[in-house]
Formats: structure tokens, C-alpha cells, sequence
């Protein structure tokens, strides 16, 4: 393998260096920390916040933030639990509409956003105020969810060795980071997501639909947040007003150590990946070692911070390289020309 | 207009801003297969009508006729759409994506419903090549430098299929030979029946590309010329507005020969930095202005830099007034009184939204240090004076300085270092994208400063310039000085014959 790695995907690597490092290290004290089911459990545990995290690096991309992602699970939670348990509606038709509900929210902060000028992180606050009251009005008490179709999915799974499954949280967890890696990278509306990110009054003279592209964004946010919320109440199977609280700021963890700058235009869904799997590792280790939940919060806390301090350095990296891209400029006659 | 079928024609536009009315009932028209350029003061509304035509800014009146029908874009999307492709003034990319995706971005070629990556960039070196630009284009665009982001801008504008091409400015950052090549694409684009705006404010430019002139003066039309019957005398007085005679005296040449017992007061001896500039001496007198000439990306700004304590110095040494001094910041420059306006006043000189007023004390009040305040009344006097000085059209000091056109912007820069009084001043390109009248207040300005005694390090792509303003000049190419010459010894023709062949 060749050592040399593009400067633009240093963040990445150096991700999955950290990922691995920590792995190895948790490893080498707990045997049982390689273990296939404590794998799988590193995605069942986190496979809501991965959702979630997939929409806000797009978000974060386009130089925005979304701040409503964690009282959304408690909304889109309580709304489930209360159609399915109190009037009984059909569960497949109950993730539809919350669904479509969270995509309206999001479509609604976007517009608000978009047309209105109004700063994202302020709109977004409300949102998550928004959400969080009208899940507390829907139900203060939990409740738990009986319903014998939610029951079927929830247990359902493809079988890895006895006892040890890749359930449908896991599945909706990797379709979704493979469905958005490719709009990311392989769709128009992707590379704008990442243009507007990079220069938004450029990207409006490039002739790019700004509105249109920030619009769904949102949505596509607010669509993601919700589905973490039907994915969190596969796991835990009780629609909770208090659920979901500080997620946000966990995606936003997330989406950071993945190497995505918060000034937007320049950010890696596959670096979110290994954030999520980062912070499953941290949280599982705490689990092993009996230690306070609060060292989760302290090593989250320090990672960030390497790793912002990691992006300053390659930032300057870049500007030094600067001088060396070569161009050539062909003069008609034939003879070439070097410069900087 | 007399011709019929025009491409495009705008009837009685006007946009007004705040205070000002950047365009004030203005016809224009645009004829299949001509280059018009737009012509005109700073401020005189040229990117204005621009951006009324492409949809980037509301007009307040008049109706706009593409091929006979009346359009109305609200967004340069509609108006890419409907086959008017643009370069606005100052380069507009993303410096976060690659060269390639920066010149298809939002037209990008795909394959089974997804982009095709390998044609796009494939196609992305076949639109370079028609500009005869070799650049890999995998790269991030912000590993260029400002000319070939530029170039890389055109070549994005040119290669849509459109029906007119607008261009603003493309020139004021590029080299002359960069500039042929776009002027041969431009003809080539001509030929085949596109109309083509063409902005600048190089006379020559205009008379070497150019079918007919349209001028614009503070907002309003004042005149279609057919170019190959027009002189540049004519052209000049109905920019400004002036009787004939009154330019035909420009700035007096004052190549007084380095003067026997010229104080130095810079002395620099073997000066090097890998990769930007070979080792060089230089001697910089008091009260003396030396001139920097060589092609774009010849180490003229790389000297800057290093003088000006940007980037650090690998070898050599520096003193001052006799006295070894190590420039290791810009900090230390200041304090020693030196003082630098940068070449790319879009990332490193304005603060948009601070005001006129205020982009102009800032350096003044960070050298004084933050604590000491400059009083309200003496900050609006210094920019006061400056915007007369300069002659910065705006209706006040306080207007946001993004607000002003770009030429303006650049005026206001130079006025927020002269307004340090510094002994050394660097001047990186400061009168790119200036009209031919501040140009020449500009350079009058260099002459009076040393005559005050300041000591001017000015670099220019306009060798015109350079010879009218230089006791000496330094000659550099390939990021080696390659000679100096002084006094008599300078005119355009020797530094050009300099530079294509090294010594004489
Ligand atoms: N967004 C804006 N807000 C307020 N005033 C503006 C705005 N844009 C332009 N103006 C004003 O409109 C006038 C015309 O500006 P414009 O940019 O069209 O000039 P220009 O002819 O392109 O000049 P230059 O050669 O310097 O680029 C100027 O007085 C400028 O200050
Ligand atoms: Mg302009």
C-alpha cells in the first residue's frame, strides 16, 4: 500500500487511526471487547445517532447546523407510541406519518432559513423547543409499546452466528449512510450541498439553486431525525418525552471528529461514520469498566479538541502547498512557462 | 439602436442603492458576433447593469429583450438557463472543491443518473486546454493562485454552449500572455456567431478585442462608439466627462537617477526563500520608488511577503538604516514602520461590512494598539480626507465598503496604508481594476509621497506604469531577480527585451 494519502482525506485517516488505536487499546485490556456480539452492539446502540448524524453533516456541510434533532426523537417517539398504543393504528402507517411529519418540520426550518435570512442555529433552537413541547403535550408519562407488528420488526434480524443478529435498526442505520454517501458524491444536488457550504454567494453567481438545495437539506434532516426517532423506539420500545435529550450535540461530536469543518463546504460522510463508531467504542468501554458515564462526556470533550486542533494544522498544511501547485500555461509557440 | 436583431437589448434600466443611482434609464444593446465592451469609471455602474442583466440584482425599471423576447431573470440560474454565461468581477468559485468540479459545478456530465467523475474531469482538462492551461484539475482550486483561479472562472464561463458571454474584469488579474490566449478564444467564440460584454479598463485591451464601446458615466449612458473609429483621447474624455486638453498632460516622468548622496534605507543582502524567490540583493533609498517588474508569478509578490514579514526568509539578512533587523512578522514591519497593500484585496484587504470609515482606520488604530482609541472625529476626517484624496465615489464614509464597486474597494485600501504614514510602503498591484483617472491620481500619489520622503516598493503588471513612477527598477523572472536598471535606462522596451532574454 502506498503511504502517501491526499491531503484532502488526512481528516479521514486520521479518524480511522484513532478509531482503531482505541480499539486495539480497550482491546488489549478487555479480551472480550473483540468480541463479534460487542461489535454489533457498537451499531445497535448507536444506529439512531448515525441516522441523525448523516443529515447533520449535511447540514453542517452546507454551513448551517440543526439543533431540533434530539427533541425529534422524543416527538417522533411519543407520536408513534401514542398512534400505535391509543388508537391503534397500523405501525407501517404510523412511521409514515411521522416521517412526513419530520420532514415538514424540517422543510419548515429550512424555509424559514432560506427566505427569511434568520440564522439556522436560532431557527433550528426553536425547532428543537417546538418539538420537545409538543412531545411533553402528546404525553407526559412513557408509553410503552405492545403492538405485535412493531414487535415483529423490532425482533427482526439477519442472523450472524447463534444469538448474535444484525437487527433492522442496524440494517436502516447502513442503508442510509450508503444511500447518502452516494448523494453526497454521485448526485448534483450532493456537490452543490458542498459548493454552498464553500462559498454561498459564489455558488448563487455559479447559477446554483441555492434555495432549492438548502430547502431540502432540512428536510432531508428533519426526515433523518425522525427516522432516528422510529429507529430509538426499535430499541427501546416506549415513546419517551424525555428521550433523545443532548443528542444533538452528540451528532455534532460526531459529524466534527469525522473531520467536517463547521464553516462548511468541506466534510466527510464516511468520517461521521467512524465518529459514530468512536463514540459507540468510548461509551462501551465506560460500560466495561464500571467508570462514571461522565469520563464519555471528558473523552468526548478531548477528542474533539485534537481533533480541531488536527484540522488547523492540515488548514495550514494546504496554504503552505499553495505554492507548489504547478501550472503551466502553453504559449502558442510551443515553450512552456512555470509559475505559481 | 440602427442594426435589427440584436442578441440582447435592454431599454431604459435603472437600479438605484441607497443614495446613489448606479444606473439611471440606460439602453443597451448587444449585436450577434461583437465584443461590446463596457466602459466607464469606478462606479459608474458597469457591474450594475451586469447584474441587472443576469438577475443577480432587481432592476428598479425597464425591460430587457433576449432574441426578440422579453426576459426577466431572478437568478443567475435562470438567466445560465436562458444562455447568458457570466464571469463576475472577482473571482466567484468554490475554493473548497477541485478545479475540475469548480468549471462544471451544477452542469456536471452524468451516466445512469449519476456524475461521472472521469468525464468530468477528462472534460475539465479539454476546457482548460482551449485556454492552453495545464492544471490538474483533481486538485482543490485554492491551491492556485488568483490568475488562474481567474482563468479557471473563463474557461468555466466559455465552454457552456450560450448565447452571450459576459465578462467583468477577467483581465485585471492576468498576465499578458494569458491574456492573448482568452482574446483568441474570445475571437474564436466571436466567429461563431456569440455576443460577447466585454468589461476592462485597459484602453489597449479594448482596441486590440473590441467591435464597439459603450461608456457609462455615473449611472447614465454617454455614448456607443464603433472602436476602429475612435481614439483613446475621445474615448478617455467621455469617461471623465473632461475637455480633451485637460489630459493630455499626465503625471511628469522623474527618473532622477540615483542621486549621489541618496541615504539608503533598506538594505537587503541574499534574501531567499525555497520555492517563492532565489536568494537576491536589493537596496531601497529614502524617498526613492523602485519598481518590481516581471511576469505574473515571477516572485513579485513572493518579495513582498518576504519583506513584509508574511512569510519567513530561509537565508539572507535585512537591516535597516544600517542596522541588521530580523522582519519576523507583520507586526515587526509595522512597527518599523513599513506597510504593505496586499494583491488580492477580496480575501486579504477589505472587511465587508465594516464601513468605508472603518476599513480605512484599521491599520492605523492596530498600530496605535487597541487601547487608545482614535476619536470618532479624527477617524471621519482621515477617511474624509482620503475619499477626497483618492476621489472614492460614495455618498459617505459610512456606506458598507462591499457596497462600493471594485475599483473604489481597491482606493480604499490604498488609503487605509498610506493613512499609517509609513516610511516603506509595498504596493502590490494597486491599481488593478482602477480607471484610467484614479490610476493616474494613484501614481501622482506615489510621487508626492517620495517626494515626502517615503521609500515605495511598487509592483505593477503595467510596465507603463512601472517606467512612469521608477527611479529604479528591479527585473525578475522565474522567481530570480535577473538585473536592475535605473534612471534613463528605464523604458518598456528594455525591461521586456530584460525579461524574454535575461541580460542585455
Ligand atoms: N449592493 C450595493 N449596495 C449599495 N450600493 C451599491 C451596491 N452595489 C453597487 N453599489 C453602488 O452603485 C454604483 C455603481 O457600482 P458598480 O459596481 O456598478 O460600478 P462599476 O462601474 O462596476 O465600477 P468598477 O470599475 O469600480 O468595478 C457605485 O456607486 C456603488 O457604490
Ligand atoms: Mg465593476
Amino acid at each position: 500500500m502506498k503511504l502517501r494519502v491526499d491531503k484532502k482525506y488526512m481528516p479521514i485517516v486520521a479518524t480511522i487511526a484513532v478509531a482503531v488505536l482505541l480499539y486495539c487499546m480497550i482491546g488489549f485490556i478487555y479480551p472480550k471487547f473483540f468480541s463479534l456480539r460487542v461489535f454489533v452492539n457498537f451499531f445497535r446502540d448507536n444506529a439512531f445517532l448515525g441516522v441523525i448524524a448523516v443529515g447533520m453533516t449535511l447540514v453542517i456541510i452546507t454551513g448551517g447546523i440543526d439543533l431540533s434533532v434530539g427533541s425529534m426523537i422524543a416527538f417522533v417517539g411519543v407520536f408513534c407510541a401514542y398512534l400505535m398504543e391509543k388508537t391503534k393504528l397500523n405501525p407501517l402507517l404510523v412511521f409514515v406519518l411521522a416521517l412526513s411529519a419530520g420532514s415538514l418540520i424540517g422543510f419548515l426550518m429550512g424555509a424559514l432559513i432560506h427566505f427569511f435570512k434568520a440564522p439556522p442555529f436560532i431557527v433550528t433552537l426553536a425547532g428543537m423547543f417546538f418539538c420537545r413541547g409538543v412531545a411533553n403535550m402528546i404525553s407526559l408519562e412513557s408509553i410503552p409499546i405492545y403492538n405485535p407488528t412493531f414487535n415483529a420488526i423490532m425482533r427482526f434480524g439477519i442472523p450472524l452466528r447463534h444469538f448474535i443478529m444484525v437487527p433492522t435498526t442496524v440494517l436502516i442505520f447502513l442503508a442510509v449512510m450508503l444511500v447518502f454517501l452516494y448523494i453526497a458524491h454521485f448526485t448534483r444536488f450532493g456537490r452543490d450541498v458542498y459548493a454552498i457550504g464553500g462559498s454561498p454567494q459564489s455558488a448563487l453567481l455559479m447559477g446554483l439553486r441555492i434555495g432549492r438545495t438548502k430547502l431540502l437539506v432540512y428536510t432531508l434532516s428533519g426526515f433523518l431525525s425522525a427516522l432516528g426517532g422510529i429507529v430509538y423506539i426499535l430499541n427501546v420500545p416506549a415513546g419517551n418525552s424525555l428521550a433523545g435529550v443532548g443528542t444533538e450535540l452528540d451528532a455534532i461530536a460526531c459529524v466534527v471528529i469525522g473531520g467536517t469543518l463547521l464553516t462548511g463546504g468541506v466534510g466527510y460522510l464516511a468520517g461521521t461514520f467512524v465518529g459514530v463508531l468512536i463514540q459507540a467504542i468510548i461509551k462501551t468501554f465506560l460500560t466495561f469498566s464500571s467508570l462514571s458515564s461522565w469520563w464519555t462526556e471528558i473523552a468526548i470533550g478531548v477528542l474533539i479538541m485534537i481533533f480541531i486542533l488536527l484540522q488547523r494544522s492540515f488548514s495550514q498544511l494546504s496554504v503552505l502547498s499553495r505554492a507548489h501547485a504547478q501550472v503551466k500555461l502553453r504559449k502558442p509557440g510551443g515553450a512552456e512557462t512555470g509559475g505559481a | 439602436m440602427p442594426e435589427a436583431d440584436p442578441i440582447l437589448s435592454m431599454r431604459r434600466i435603472s437600479k438605484s442603492f441607497p443614495g446613489v443611482h448606479a444606473l439611471d434609464k440606460v439602453d443597451f444593446a448587444l449585436q450577434r458576433g461583437e465584443v461590446r465592451a463596457l466602459m466607464g469609471e469606478n462606479g459608474a455602474g458597469k457591474s450594475t447593469l451586469i447584474k441587472v442583466m443576469t438577475g443577480v440584482e432587481e432592476r428598479d425599471e425597464g425591460r430587457i429583450f433576449l432574441d426578440g423576447r422579453e426576459i426577466d431573470p431572478h437568478s443567475p440560474h435562470e438567466a445560465q438557463e436562458l444562455g447568458i454565461s457570466t464571469v463576475y468581477q472577482e473571482v466567484n468559485l468554490i475554493p473548497t472543491l477541485t478545479v475540475a468540479e469548480n468549471i462544471f459545478l451544477g452542469r456536471q456530465p452524468t451516466s445512469m443518473g449519476s456524475l461521472d467523475w472521469k468525464k468530468m474531469n477528462s472534460s475539465a482538462v479539454a476546457a482548460l486546454d482551449r485556454l492552453n492551461l495545464e492544471l490538474n484539475v483533481k486538485r482543490l482550486l485554492s491551491d492556485y493562485s488568483l490568475a488562474v483561479q481567474q482563468m479557471v472562472a473563463i474557461a468555466r464561463a466559455v465552454d457552456v454552449s450560450a448565447k452571450m458571454l459576459i465578462l467583468d474584469e477577467p483581465t485585471s488579474s492576468l498576465s499578458v500572455e494569458e491574456v492573448e490566449q482568452l482574446f483568441a478564444v474570445m475571437r474564436m467564440l466571436k466567429a461563431e456567431g456569440l455576443g460577447i460584454v466585454f468589461v476592462t479598463h485597459f484602453l489597449d485591451q479594448v482596441f486590440d478585442i473590441s467591435d464597439t464601446i459603450t461608456v457609462l458615466r455615473g449611472g447614465q449612458l454617454v455614448g456607443n462608439f464603433v472602436t476602429a473609429s475612435t481614439t483613446r483621447v475621445q474615448l478617455i474624455a467621455t469617461m471623465m466627462g473632461k475637455e480633451l486638453k485637460e489630459l493630455e498632460r499626465g503625471p511628469a516622468r522623474v527618473a532622477s537617477p540615483d542621486a549621489p548622496g541618496a541615504e539608503s534605507l533598506i538594505e537587503i543582502k541574499g534574501l531567499a526563500r525555497k520555492g517563492s524567490i532565489e536568494p537576491f540583493d536589493l537596496r531601497l533609498n529614502k524617498g526613492e520608488v523602485l519598481g518590481l517588474a516581471g511576469l505574473l508569478g515571477a516572485g513579485r509578490t513572493e518579495i513582498a511577503n518576504l519583506l513584509f514579514g508574511i512569510d519567513k526568509a530561509e537565508q539572507g539578512n535585512v537591516s535597516i538604516e544600517g542596522e541588521e533587523t530580523n522582519i519576523s512578522s507583520p507586526r515587526k514591519a509595522i512597527a518599523e514602520g513599513f506597510a504593505l497593500c496586499p494583491e488580492d484585496r477580496k480575501s486579504a484587504g477589505i472587511i465587508g461590512d465594516l464601513s468605508i470609515r472603518e476599513n480605512i482606520f484599521l491599520a492605523l488604530q492596530a498600530s496605535k494598539g487597541w487601547f487608545r482609541l482614535i476619536s470618532r472625529k479624527t477617524q471621519q476626517e482621515i477617511a474624509e480626507r482620503y475619499i477626497t484624496m483618492l476621489s472614492i465615489s460614495t455618498p459617505d464614509a459610512d456606506k458598507k465598503i462591499k457596497e462600493l464597486s471594485g475599483g473604489n474597494q481597491q482606493k480604499a485600501i490604498v488609503a487605509r496604508w498610506l493613512a499609517l504614514h509609513p516610511r516603506f510602503l509595498i504596493l502590490d498591484e494597486p491599481t488593478r481594476g482602477i480607471d484610467v483617472g484614479a490610476k493616474m491620481e494613484i501614481q501622482n500619489l506615489i510621487l508626492s509621497l517620495s517626494r515626502e520622503g517615503i521609500s515605495i516598493l511598487f509592483i505593477s503588471s503595467e510596465l507603463s506604469e512601472v517606467v512612469r513612477c521608477s527611479q529604479r527598477v528591479a527585473v525578475l523572472r522565474d522567481h530570480v531577480k535577473i538585473g536592475e536598471m535605473s534612471g534613463d535606462q528605464i523604458d518598456e522596451s528594455a525591461i521586456m527585451h530584460y525579461i524574454a532574454e535575461g541580460a542585455r
